[in-house]
């Protein structure tokens, strides 16, 4: 991205910061909305306008799970890991999905930015598990053919 | 035609993903185009949830004509018509697609306090909410109860905190109320991180307003004008609800200054979290809110004294608040008779895992657990064994057969070697493995602890190694006594309830369970057959009919054989992912 569009987007948070009086967890969450991730310049940029150190945006945003330093893909999996999802085989669905989509191991995004894959604690829909959520939307009762069915659909349309 | 008529369509969070907004979206053409007289209320999440059951794949709808109501399950958009023409137009249900016995026998055993609104009002809407009496019990603290007459009521209906740790909540307001300051706050925790509980959730959903007015009563019972409702991240759809519910009571005078014309002012706002579940422990929560690392503060103060920003602080979970309005409006002698003697009202409870019907479920503290279990959850699903019943999550234990017969409630739960948690309850069948499940919960506490003591962030992470070296069959004598060493001095020197209760899976499977980690250790096996390094996959020879299923379905080609012959697994190249046992529809796999 340019770093003018860029400056651009980081204005328009600090100006809502400044307004609501809100802390810096709400400016990394509106960072992560705004860019998909945290990216570095960004935070090196807030840290200079408010004057914190840069030490503690990034000591926030590695202590959260809903932020991330790397670029994420653009299709997002989120295979959640809840207990009622556990005993109906959640763990299956994801060593599969890493192996159906080659990420690398220790990564959850592939080389080409297409796909993340993340795991979640719980998303409360015990009822219909194993739940997976594809691109934000919920889906149940999902089972190892069914998402590599998805999977592939997803990929068509890339 | 006058007939007056309502349909009552899902939508929370599961609905949405079971096609729930179609299927309102399908009944709203229909209507508009016929110009019936219809109102359409969406139902919530919660009550949905109640009948997952049943409606597992597709969408739950009411359909109510002269207060006569008819109850479809598995309802998708394109079967909206029939029921349109059929039942709407010439009042005949449309009887195969009715729900059956189970679903009523599933109610009818639950007593719904919490719950009573959840499905059957609309929760987007105030008036919905206030036509079944809502703020009413706020209106009558606000304008005829004093503080102390509030924390009366409270302390008499024997309420304990429903997070899980059960502290009486009118003691806590009396705390709060005594402690003089200029600013205090209230907060209602709704970071309901245990991993298969979501009552929270769809109360937050289902029923925004009940938890707001059992903040409101709150803040005049301990004189605060401040509150904050902390939310998980992961629950897009209750924060969306919780914020039109605040938009809602600001515009009808029910939050900000001068509430019912009285001078009482109280103003409330949501905190997102961000993802971590130590935040659900008080001081983790507050710093977070502070817009710190979530990390938890020794308690040398209760948080009565000095909690968010060192200021007077009095927190209570979703299920508590919502609680509130009822027991003002019900009397405290009403909440207590439904429990026990030592924890009054009901708890709701979300039932999931390898049981028939699965869902939230609402009942009287003191019933046993076998009647949740076998009369409400209809016993296990596809005829296999009970094993244990998982409560607390991460921070329980596991309960065998033998204890199934116990009254709920914390006490007794802790005896047990368990605990009430916030109310998730995972049955587990013969399918589970023990050592796997305490192995899953300690993954998770290793990952979400905080690192800032030393026993929860080493401890945890040694236990865990244990647990894989013998899930993987590298298992030694002597590990299951290091494992409840270590368990004992995690337990008694962290610094918060995250640690405290780290080993609680590992300890409880070990008391109940502990033949499964002497066979994993011994004889290098699973007895459930669910670790993946103690298992093989085969092919039983007289039932494979040589379909070809397994060998389509297999990523590592480890499957050989022609069609309509015999297959076979290749054991050196199958990487035991189960593919194929998953996509036999004749049974032939086996694997032990």
């Amino acid at each position: 991205m340019k770093m003018y569009k860029m400056e651009k987007i980081l204005e328009k948070i600090l100006n809502d910061y400044q307004l609501n009086k809100v802390n810096i967890i709400s400016i990394l969450q509106d960072i992560e909305n705004s860019f998909g991730y945290i990216p570095e310049e960004a935070v090196f940029w807030f840290s200079k306008k408010l004057d914190i150190p840069a030490s503690r945006f990034f000591g926030t945003a590695t202590f959260y799970s809903q932020f991330h330093l790397k670029p994420r893909g653009k299709n997002i999996i989120t295979i959640c890991r809840g207990t009622a999802c556990h005993v109906k085989g959640s763990e299956r669905l994801i060593n599969r999905l890493f192996m159906e989509l080659d990420i690398p191991p220790d990564e959850e995004t592939t080389p080409d930015l297409k796909f993340t894959v993340e795991k979640v604690n719980c998303i409360g829909a015990c009822g219909i598990a194993p739940v997976t959520v594809l691109n934000k939307e919920v889906h149940g009762k999902m089972t190892l053919d069914k998402l590599i069915k998805e999977v592939k659909k997803i990929k068509s349309n890339e | 035609m006058n007939k007056d008529i309502a349909i009552k369509v899902c939508t929370g969070t599961g609905g949405v993903a079971s096609g729930g907004e179609e299927v309102l979206s399908a009944f709203r053409n229909a209507i508009s185009s016929a110009g019936l007289e219809v109102t359409i209320y969406e139902k919530c999440s919660a009550h949905r949830v109640g009948c997952r059951g049943f409606c597992a794949k597709d969408v739950l709808v009411d359909v109510i004509i002269n207060g006569e109501k008819t109850t479809y399950k598995h309802i998708k958009p394109d079967m909206v018509a029939r029921i349109f023409n059929e039942h709407l137009m010439k009042g005949n249900p449309v009887t195969e697609w009715v729900v059956g016995e189970e679903y009523h026998t599933f109610h009818n055993r639950q007593t719904k306090v919490v719950l009573s609104h959840c499905g059957e009002i609309d929760p987007e809407d105030i008036k919905a909410y206030m036509t079944v009496g809502g703020y009413k019990a706020a209106r009558m603290a606000l304008t005829s109860m004093s503080p102390e007459e509030i924390v009366d009521v409270i302390k008499n209906s024997n309420l304990r905190g429903r997070g899980g740790a059960g502290f009486p909540t009118g003691l806590k307001w009396e705390l709060g109320l005594r402690i003089k300051s200029d600013i205090k706050y209230v907060i209602c925790n709704g970071d309901e991180g245990d991993p298969g509980a979501f009552m929270d959730r769809s109360v937050m959903e289902g029923d925004p307003h009940a938890v707001i007015e059992g903040m409101i009563i709150c803040a005049k019972a301990t004189d605060s004008h401040h509150g904050y409702i902390y939310v998980r991240a992961e629950y897009p759809l209750a924060v969306k609800r919780l914020q039109m519910a605040i938009d809602q009571c600001k515009q009808s005078g029910f939050i900000g200054n001068n509430i019912f014309g009285t001078d009482f002012g109280f103003d409330l706002k949501i905190f997102q979290g961000a993802g971590a579940f130590v935040c659900g422990e008080a001081t983790a929560l507050m710093r977070s809110i502070e817009g710190k690392r979530g990390m938890p503060t020794p308690k040398l103060w209760r948080s009565a004294e000095k909690g968010l920003w060192d200021k007077p602080t009095v927190l209570n979970n979703v299920e508590t608040f919502a609680n509130i309005p009822r027991i003002i409006m019900n009397g405290a002698n009403w909440y207590r008779n439904l429990g026990t003697e030592r924890s009054g009202g009901t708890k709701v409870f979300s039932l999931s895992g390898n049981v028939k019907n699965t869902g939230l479920i609402e009942v009287p503290l003191g019933v046993s657990l076998r009647e949740i279990v076998y009369d409400i959850g209809g016993g296990i699903e596809g005829g296999k064994a009970f094993k244990a019943l998982q409560t607390g999550g991460p921070s329980g234990g596991c309960i065998p057969a033998e204890h199934l017969d116990i009254e709920v409630d914390y006490e007794s739960l802790a005896q047990v070697g368990s605990i009430m948690g916030s109310g998730g309850m995972v049955v587990l069948d013969e399918t589970s493995c023990m050592v796997n499940t305490a192995k899953f919960f300690l993954e998770f506490t290793q990952a979400e602890s905080c690192g800032k003591c030393t026993p929860c962030r080493i401890g945890t992470k040694r236990m865990l190694e244990i647990l894989e070296r013998i899930t993987s069959g590298n298992g030694r004598e002597g590990d299951i006594e290091l494992l409840q060493e270590l368990g004992h001095y995690i337990r008694s020197t962290s610094l918060c309830g995250l640690g405290m209760t780290a080993p609680n899976p590992v300890l409880s499977t070990l008391r109940y369970f502990r033949d499964e980690y002497e066979a994993h250790i011994r004889d290098k096996r699973c007895p459930a057959a669910v670790c993946r390094e103690l298992i093989t996959y085969s092919i039983l020879e007289d039932i494979c009919n040589g379909c070809g299923a397994c060998k389509r379905v297999c990523p590592a080609d480890a499957v050989r054989g022609t069609r309509k012959s015999l297959h076979r697994i290749d054991n050196d190249v199958c990487i035991k992912c189960g593919t194929c046992f998953d996509a036999c529809k004749f049974k032939a796999l086996m694997k032990k």
